[in-house]
């Protein structure tokens, strides 16, 4: 029922997975996202929805492959079919005209940081797109995001491309500058956004962070995603993605993240033994 | 037919049911209980006294007759036996399994008084579980079709039993449920050694013969609102049976550590995600040495036996009043002592310690005594200054209880829920929102199978009624 119609690598390790699901294509809001299951024993994969096709009914997903799930769901070709796909689960970004915005996307938080530019800029805020990589071939939608942003600019660890440093660098020297920002957003791993947060603490700007914690139902139900907001639980699939980044705990969530460091290894491993050489040699077409 | 005379046998003892030796189960997640042959099953049917005035039949929540399908046992009629069960309970094999008898039915037989209750739920068992077995394919009485488009949300006990009720009036009946798979607490919560998911699979499949569409992994509230299912996609009338889904913690110290989990995340990863078979399953459990469980339902006894057979080698159960309090039903209690879960009574946590890694490492409790009765009419739990304790751990299950689930109330317009979040619905299943009914545990908080079985079904009578007359009652 979810066809895989598309399914390339755009940089290394991260898929571009197009998959047919007219209903959420139609339902979806940026800032929202999906639960994926890649075969009948897998688990249950969140994954932002980077883009939408409704004519078609198509969403799009982009993917790091890190464990055994990703890695696995990478191998998957055009035309297979996902054994399912639910959503769409989160709450949507607020989106709103508040002036000034800036978009910082690390790694592959540049794909669930599309959507949410893009209808930024549509509510006619100026748009300002920071995104970071630690060298020039790994950024992913560099053109949909320039489509998206008003500005965009690029750091990279290893100074293969724009600002050598971090984007917390690139976007001190955007507050240097004395430009009035109203808003920023920041997705991306946690300590980047934990750096992002502590960066805006200092200045007062309003920050909106995106967390992806370990999730299992993604609709309130297990508790597995909770995270501390402000001193208090919240659950991240429904009272989230999308927090007030000067409330998060960051160390909290960076040590939920590795429950599963044992297990996720021993996945791995096994995959690895049963599979060796990959399956596909990350080889699509 | 003449009726054949029945000579009862009270003075027989209560046949004993076959189960795994508890040594052998506590590793293996293979059904606890094996369930009657013929003979036990026949033998233990004449200790029934068959009541002009059957008391028993009073105690069951949906009024099963009881004599009725008992006597057919006797008589070897075992089809007949699960063809009487069916009239009034959609899941025999189900509720046979997980029914609290010992606070409905068998409390209340008559046989009760001077001997030992009739075994009415495992002669239930034995009654579905035959038929099952012997592939007989069920044949359904469905009314001609009316044209009436009714949405179900929520797979659970509830919703199937009035989806099957619905389809049978000749409603066209869509199920719309949020995981990936059909069947609410029976799939996700109760651990396969309790109740084979197969069961409940072949229960669903039978709603699929009878033409009701299952639609898995749709959230309501999500990807259609309850009013977007009515204005939008055609749907008459709406049942609302989202059960009890929403975990609570304690709001105590380290709740967030690593290796703390909610029951229904626990058995969540164990059951509906196979977490026990990892890693040929992807899910991932961890479960460490020593596991402390928090809760006396259950949920509880469920979370505990589900670690030990995860191969935890230590297994507490927390609870904060007495053995006689404890909310589980008395044969799990039973099984779960047997089994070597260490039950720490009149016991509440504090905190939990974590390691500098956010890892839990210890439970920290106080000891409570029980002082004058609470609300609820149990003697209320008091802390014995100066008792605190702590004992290591590898884990930590709160299994306290579980609320609604707020997503389709916050989506559904002039819906009216009470100060604890449940959907207001009176004993029928009507709502405050006209052609919305609701039922289960997402009305009466968490309850059990049975009761939400029964609003289903009583719920399914209403919304026919609804359909054909356009009535609707004022619920206050
Ligand atoms: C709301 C949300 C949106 C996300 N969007 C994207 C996206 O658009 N693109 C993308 O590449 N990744 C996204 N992620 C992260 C993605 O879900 C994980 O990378 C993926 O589950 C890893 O699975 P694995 O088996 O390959 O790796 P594993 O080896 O299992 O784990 C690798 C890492 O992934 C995390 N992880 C493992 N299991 C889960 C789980 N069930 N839920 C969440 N995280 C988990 C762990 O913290 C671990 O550090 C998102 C996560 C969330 C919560
Ligand atoms: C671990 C455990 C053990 C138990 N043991 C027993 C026992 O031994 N005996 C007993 O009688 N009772 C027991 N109970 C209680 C019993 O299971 C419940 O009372 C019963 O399942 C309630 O049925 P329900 O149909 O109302 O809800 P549920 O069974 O909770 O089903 C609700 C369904 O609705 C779905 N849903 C929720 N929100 C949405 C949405 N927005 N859109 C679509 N679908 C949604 C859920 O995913 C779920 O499948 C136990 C409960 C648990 C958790
Ligand atoms: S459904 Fe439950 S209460 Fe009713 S007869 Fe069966 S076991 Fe007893
Ligand atoms: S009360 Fe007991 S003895 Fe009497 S009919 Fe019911 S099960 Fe039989
Ligand atoms: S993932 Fe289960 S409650 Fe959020």
């Amino acid at each position: 029922m979810y066809r895989i119609v598309d399914i390339r690598e755009i940089s290394p390790k991260v898929q571009r997975m197009v998959v047919e699901a007219p209903l959420i294509a139609r339902k979806h809001r940026p800032g929202q996202f999906v639960i994926v299951i890649n075969t009948e024993k897998g688990e249950r994969i969140p994954l932002t929805v980077a883009d939408k096709d409704v004519d078609k009914g198509h969403i799009v997903l982009i993917f790091q492959e890190v464990g055994k799930s990703t890695t696995e769901m990478a191998c998957r070709k055009a035309g297979e079919e996902l054994f399912d796909v639910v959503g769409p689960l989160g709450k949507p970004t607020h989106i709103e005209k508040v002036g000034t915005v800036v978009c910082i996307g690390g790694g592959v938080g540049t794909a669930p940081m599309h959507p949410i530019t893009r209808a930024m800029k549509e509510a006619g805020n100026e748009v300002i797109t920071i995104l970071g990589a630690r060298n020039k071939d790994l950024f992913t939608m560099e053109e949909e995001m320039t489509a998206a942003s008003t500005e965009i600019r690029f750091t990279t660890d290893d100074g293969s491309r724009g600002r050598h440093g971090f984007v917390t660098d690139e976007l001190q020297s955007i507050i240097d500058s004395g430009k009035k920002i109203d808003l920023v957003i920041a997705i991306g791993p946690a300590i980047m956004m934990k750096v992002v947060c502590n960066l805006t603490k200092k200045y007062n700007l309003p920050t909106v962070v995106s967390l992806n914690s370990i999730m299992v139902d993604g609709t309130g139900m297990c508790g597995a995603c909770r995270v501390s907001i402000g001193g208090e639980t919240k659950f991240v699939c429904v009272d989230g993605p999308e927090f007030d980044g000067h409330l998060v705990d960051f160390d909290q969530l960076m040590k939920r993240q590795q429950m599963y460091r044992t297990e996720e290894g021993i996945a791995m491993e096994k995959y690895k033994e049963e599979h060796p050489g990959g399956c596909c040699g990350g080889h699509h077409d | 037919m003449t009726e054949k005379k029945w000579i009862p046998q009270p003075k027989t003892p209560r046949t004993p049911i076959p189960e795994q030796a508890p040594e052998v189960r506590a590793r293996n997640f293979d059904e606890v209980a094996l369930g009657y042959t013929p003979a036990m099953a026949v033998e233990e049917a004449y200790r029934c006294l068959q009541c002009k005035n059957p008391l028993c039949v009073a105690g069951c929540p949906v009024g099963i007759n009881i004599p009725k399908f008992i006597r057919a046992i006797g008589e070897k009629r075992f089809e007949d036996a699960y063809m009487a069960l069916k009239e009034d309970n959609a899941l025999p094999a189900v509720c046979g399994r997980v029914c609290p008898q010992e606070d409905q039915c068998e409390a209340v037989c008559i046989m009760g008084k001077k001997f030992k209750p009739v075994a009415i739920g495992r002669l239930e068992r034995f009654a579905a579980d035959t038929f099952i077995q012997s592939r007989h394919e069920e044949v359904f009485q469905m009314e001609p079709s009316t044209g009436k488009k009714v949405a179900v949300v929520g797979a659970g006990p509830s919703g199937l039993t009035c989806a099957g009720e619905l389809a049978k009036k000749g409603h066209d009946v869509t199920i719309f449920e949020a995981l990936h798979k059909a069947g609410g607490v029976l799939v996700y919560g109760i651990p396969e050694f309790r109740l084979p998911k197969k069961i409940v699979e072949l229960e669903v499949e039978n709603l699929r013969k009878m033409g009701v569409k299952i639609h898995t992994s749709y959230v309501i509230g999500k990807l259609f609102t309850v009013d977007e299912l009515m204005e939008e996609e055609g749907f008459d009338a709406v049942y609302i049976a989202t059960g009890a889904g929403l975990p609570y913690f304690m709001k105590i110290p380290g709740e967030n550590l690593n290796g703390v989990y909610s029951a229904n995340e626990f058995l969540t990863r164990s059951n509906l995600m196979r977490a026990f078979d990892f890693p040929e399953a992807d899910t991932p459990i961890h479960v460490g040495k020593r596991a402390a469980v928090v809760g006396g339902g259950n949920v509880a006894m469920d979370s505990a036996r589900t670690a030990l057979r995860l191969g935890c080698e230590e297994v507490y159960i927390v609870y904060r009043r007495s053995e006689a309090e404890l909310p589980a039903r008395i044969e799990e209690v039973h099984h779960a002592k047997e089994e070597g879960i260490n039950f720490q009574l009149l016991t509440n946590p504090i905190s939990i310690k974590g390691d500098d890694k956010g890892w839990v490492k210890a439970l920290e409790c106080i000891r409570m005594e029980l002082g004058e009765p609470d609300a609820s009419g149990r003697r209320r739990p008091i802390p014995i200054e100066g008792s605190e304790f702590e004992f290591p751990v590898d884990i930590v299950v709160m299994a306290i209880g579980q609320g609604p689930n707020p997503l389709v109330q916050e989506t559904t317009k002039g819906m009216d829920t009470n100060r604890w979040g449940n959907i207001k619905a009176n004993d029928d299943g009507y709502t405050t929102k006209k052609g919305v009914f609701a039922g289960g545990d997402i009305v009466t908080g968490a309850a059990t199978v049975i009761l939400a079985m029964g609003a289903g079904k009583k719920a399914a009578a209403a919304m026919d009624n609804y359909l054909k007359t356009g009535e609707w009652p004022s619920i206050d």
